[in-house]
């Protein structure tokens, strides 16, 4: 199960959230900064899965943002990374070329 | 009032903060703006500055004060003011807020909206944050909506439909009829849709999954997915060559939980997962995404060996390939099959062992949990050299999980003892630090048990800690065994390697360094004073010196050392006799698997001198103290089987009394003398003095004697014997005084003929009242089985009247009822 999505760019400045679960609003902050410092730490040749607290988290850098999910077990890792990049095409289809702009601007767009 | 700003310009304004609290300083003049406006029900705005503060809701700023208007713009007319509205809803409520019931009535009406968007939206949020009550209320309306022919709604009903089942079980059953017709949609979404929708169905309840499994769900999805992989290039599905991989991937999900313990469905599903599995492109990640997929369902159902066997492959290749993602998944799958399908894992054990040399976190901790799982009896040399060097350079959070992984193989699969102790030695001088606490009294119970290798390991543990004594595990092993093997140490007796030359002053400098070092734990510091103290007894030429180390200790400032000093001070002084009994050699443990508090106690055995010192003889003395002394009864051998019988139960044998009698007795029969043949007897001994019939047998059958009587001291004997074992006889001694002082320290010492063997229990007390007051009661116990007549030298020392007196005689009148 899908239990959150985020867009944070490497300042660690959210874009785009969207939680599945009742999560904190103050805990959510620091969620994604915590995330955000996981990611980062990460070369380009390491794995894209990491495991985080009781559950994993599957990231993809585009450019200067990151795409992150959190998923628990159940969930196959390869098949949410696929849908990672094909949410980031549709973007691209939607805003033509997107940039971390469009995704800042539109986010009522983007959550429906 | 001006007319609010729009969001892009408030986005705007954010970006061009350059500090977090002139941020926070910009939100609050928006949010005051927006508040004073919502105050002011302006209808026309609502909807920008519901925007707005949903967007400093993701930023993180709270804004629950525009939950109410949400629910207004939920209430209008207008599309828009709908959307941000559903929107805010969305995100903002939840079930814990009390205002979310009031949206109920706004979604039930826009369910029956006439434009299909508005419907979707409702039905959107009734998915995402819908409470138990508003499900109740709403679910008929979603099942209608899910059997429209719009394909639109009918999508966004299912998983609607999901939400409710997740809330509501119950209601699951008023789904059924409508799930029917859902699989034969051409419409992908709404296929893939209700296909979660029966996953999740048949999760939830074992009843859903038998009915579906007799509704042939099989065929239907078999069909379906045969038609994605040989249907042709069809633009609105495709993904990187492969036409819709998420439909697939979820049908294949389903099919793995149809299939589980199930042999029909199983049967029919082995085709379609052969062809997928083969005709899957693999040089994408979507193509392995889905072949991960079909691994894990062969997996998981009851498949035919052939296709476990083309998983397992499939999996090695993903091992291969060079992609880091790829190969964390086939660690992780590989680790739930290693229980099964153990051989055909062993297979890629090579590659595997490669992988811990991986630069990547995730993939290290797969590879080395996963290469724990695969050590068996053949491979252990192999991959014990592999993990010690994964030991030496991994990161510390692995340290500790990797050492207690090497000393659980390397006690299983073990090849030999040497193997094993040079295992742990390397372990405990790379990752000493990071050893767990409990694997200590483990190691030492492990090298007691290997009895030949003492001298060995007692060398090489003191060349370890020579350099370097900071590991505190390390140290705490090392000092133990140089406290208990130490005589081995300084004698230069060990086989398996050059023996090194180390004086005793060397080895108690470094216990004594160990002991002042600021780096030693208190444990640590309690073990290389406990050490020290032992070698009081293995050292000839330094005792003095040791003696000096422990009174120095009598004063320190912690308070477990300065007990264990003071005791030990005491030893030195008051009972020095029993020093050497005390300080013995630990006899083998017996391995208690579980019973971690007691091992260590047995282990600390001896600073039970505190119990001692309170009342001699001790009556309540450690198992080991007597084990000790019944080794020393049977010669100093350490290789003695380990003895089973309760010792606790023998009345105790006092300890510096039994060795002063065999140290001076060089008469015939003394058992010291036969080291070897004494070892088939214990049991014998054993027998006689643990099964206590022997004391109810026959009391008045045998007359005692009067084995002495000089200068007012009188020695009688009385007899028992068993039925049960006629060879053992049981004397009881008891000496009078019938003179007008008392005799103090009165010590009785007895020899037999070869023949016989002896043993001597602790006397009641060392002192003999004048006047006949009192006696001094002592048992012996003979066993004589080849029934030849007893004959026994006796010895006493005693001290009367201020002088020492001794005297040896002869006792010759045993009845023949005591020996026959």
């Amino acid at each position: 199960m899908i239990k959150f999505f985020l867009m944070v760019n490497k300042q660690g400045q959210t874009r785009l959230s969207r939680y599945y679960e009742h999560v904190e609003i103050n805990k959510r902050t620091m969620l994604e900064a915590e995330v955000i410092k996981n990611c980062l730490s990460r070369s380009k040749d390491q794995c894209s899965f990491i495991e985080y607290k009781d559950f994993k988290l599957v990231y993809r850098q585009y450019a200067a943002l990151f795409v992150v999910v959190g998923i628990n077990e159940t969930e196959n890792e390869m098949a949410v990374y696929e849908l990672i990049h094909n949410f980031v095409e549709v973007l691209d289809k939607y805003f033509s070329r997107v940039s971390e702009l469009d995704v800042s601007f539109s986010v009522s767009e983007i959550h429906l | 009032m001006p007319a609010p700003i729009r969001l892009r310009e408030l986005i705007r304004t954010i970006r061009t903060a350059r500090t977090q609290a002139e941020e926070r300083e910009m939100i609050q003049k928006e949010c005051a703006a927006i508040r004073s406006s919502f105050r002011e029900e302006d209808n026309t705005y609502r909807c920008r500055n519901v925007a707005k503060l949903l967007y400093m809701h993701m930023l993180g700023y709270p804004a629950h004060f525009g939950q109410l208007e949400c629910l207004k713009l939920i209430a209008s007319q207008k599309f828009t003011d709908k959307r941000i509205g559903y929107l805010g809803a969305m995100l903002l409520l939840d079930e814990r807020q009390d205002v979310h019931l009031l949206m109920t009535n706004c979604i039930k009406n826009d369910l029956n909206h006439s434009t299909q968007y508005v419907q979707g939206l409702a039905l959107c949020t009734l998915g995402c944050m819908g409470s138990s009550e508003m499900c109740r209320d709403l679910a008929g309306e979603v099942e209608k909506l899910l059997k429209t022919s719009n394909s639109y709604l009918r999508k966004k009903a299912a998983l609607c439909a999901v939400h409710v089942i997740r809330k509501v079980p119950e209601l699951m059953e008023m789904f059924l009829p409508a799930t029917k017709n859902l699989l034969n949609e051409k419409n992908h979404g709404v296929l893939h849709t209700s296909v979660v929708l029966l996953t999740e169905m048949c999760e939830r309840s074992p009843d859903m999954l038998a009915h579906f499994r007799k509704v042939s769900l099989v065929p239907q999805l078999v069909r379906i997915l045969k038609n994605l992989i040989m249907s042709g290039y069809s633009p609105e599905h495709d993904v990187s060559g492969i036409s819709d991989p998420f439909l697939q991937v979820r049908i294949l999900r389903l099919l793995r939980i149809l299939g589980r313990n199930d042999d029909d469905s199983s049967e029919a599903m082995n085709d379609i997962l052969a062809q997928v599995a083969t005709n899957t492109e693999t040089s994408k990640n979507v193509g392995n995404a889905i072949l991960y997929e079909t691994v894990l369902t062969i997996m998981d159902i009851k498949s035919e060996s052939g296709l476990r066997v083309l998983a397992i492959n499939i999996l090695g290749r993903f091992l291969l390939n060079n992609d880091k993602n790829i190969r964390y998944v086939a660690l992780t799958s590989l680790l739930k099959t290693v229980q099964t399908d153990h051989n055909a894992v062993q297979r890629h054990r090579s590659t595997i062992v490669d992988c811990l040399k991986d630069l990547d976190v995730s993939i290290k901790r797969r590879a080395m949990e996963l290469s724990f799982a695969l050590v068996n009896g053949n491979n252990v040399r192999g991959m014990m050299k592999e993990l010690l060097y994964f030991l030496d350079s991994c990161e510390p959070e692995f340290k500790a999980d990797c050492a207690s992984g090497i000393f659980l193989a390397a006690e299983k699969y073990a090849p030999s003892k040497r193997w094993h102790i040079d295992t742990i030695m390397r372990v405990l001088t790379t990752a000493g630090s990071y050893v767990r606490d409990d694997a200590v009294p483990n190691l030492i119970q492990l090298i007691t048990n290997s009895v030949e290798m003492h001298a060995y390991t007692v060398q090489r543990l003191y060349k370890a800690i020579l350099g370097d004594y900071s590991q505190q595990p390390l140290v705490q092993v090392a000092s133990w065994c140089i406290g208990e093997y130490g005589d081995l140490l300084v004698s230069g007796q060990c086989e398996e390697e050059e023996p090194i030359q180390v004086t005793e002053d060397e080895v108690l400098d470094i216990l004594e360094s160990v002991l002042i070092s600021n780096m030693s734990a208190s444990v640590t510091r309690g073990y290389a004073l406990t050490a020290i103290m032992k070698l009081s007894t293995r050292f000839t030429c330094t005792v003095n010196r040791i003696k000096k180390v422990v009174s120095i200790y009598g004063s320190s400032i912690d308070v477990e050392l300065q007990q264990r000093a003071v005791e030990y001070n005491a030893l030195f002084k008051k009972y020095d006799h029993m020093r050497p009994a005390l300080l013995e050699r630990m006899p083998v443990m017996e391995k208690v698997t579980t019973n971690g508090p007691t091992e260590i106690v047995q282990t600390n055995g001896e600073t039970e001198p505190a119990v001692l010192e309170t009342k001699p003889p001790p009556p309540g003395l450690q198992p080991d103290s007597q084990e000790n002394d019944l080794l020393d009864l049977l010669g100093e051998s350490y290789i003695t089987p380990v003895i089973p019988t309760a010792p606790t139960s023998k009345p105790v044998s006092a300890g510096g009394e039994l060795l002063d009698l065999l140290g001076d007795l060089n008469l015939t029969g003394s058992p010291v003398s036969a080291p070897a043949p004494q070892i088939a007897q214990p049991p014998f001994l054993l027998d006689g003095l643990s099964s206590r019939p022997l004391f109810n047998d026959n009391a008045a059958g045998i007359p005692s004697i009067t084995a002495y009587n000089k200068n007012g001291l009188k020695i009688d004997f009385t007899f028992e014997r068993s039925n049960t074992n006629p060879s053992v006889t049981v004397i009881t001694i008891q000496a009078s005084n019938s003179t007008e002082l008392d005799m103090t320290d009165f010590v009785f010492q007895a020899a037999v003929p070869k023949t016989f063997q002896l043993q001597l229990l602790s006397p009641s007390s060392s002192v003999i009242p004048a006047f006949n007051s009192g006696t001094i009661t002592q048992v012996i116990k003979v066993l004589n089985p080849q029934k030849q007549q007893l004959r026994m030298r006796i010895k006493l020392t005693y001290n009367h009247k201020g002088s020492a007196m001794q005297d040896l005689a002869e006792v010759n009148n045993f009845p023949p009822q005591s020996w026959q």
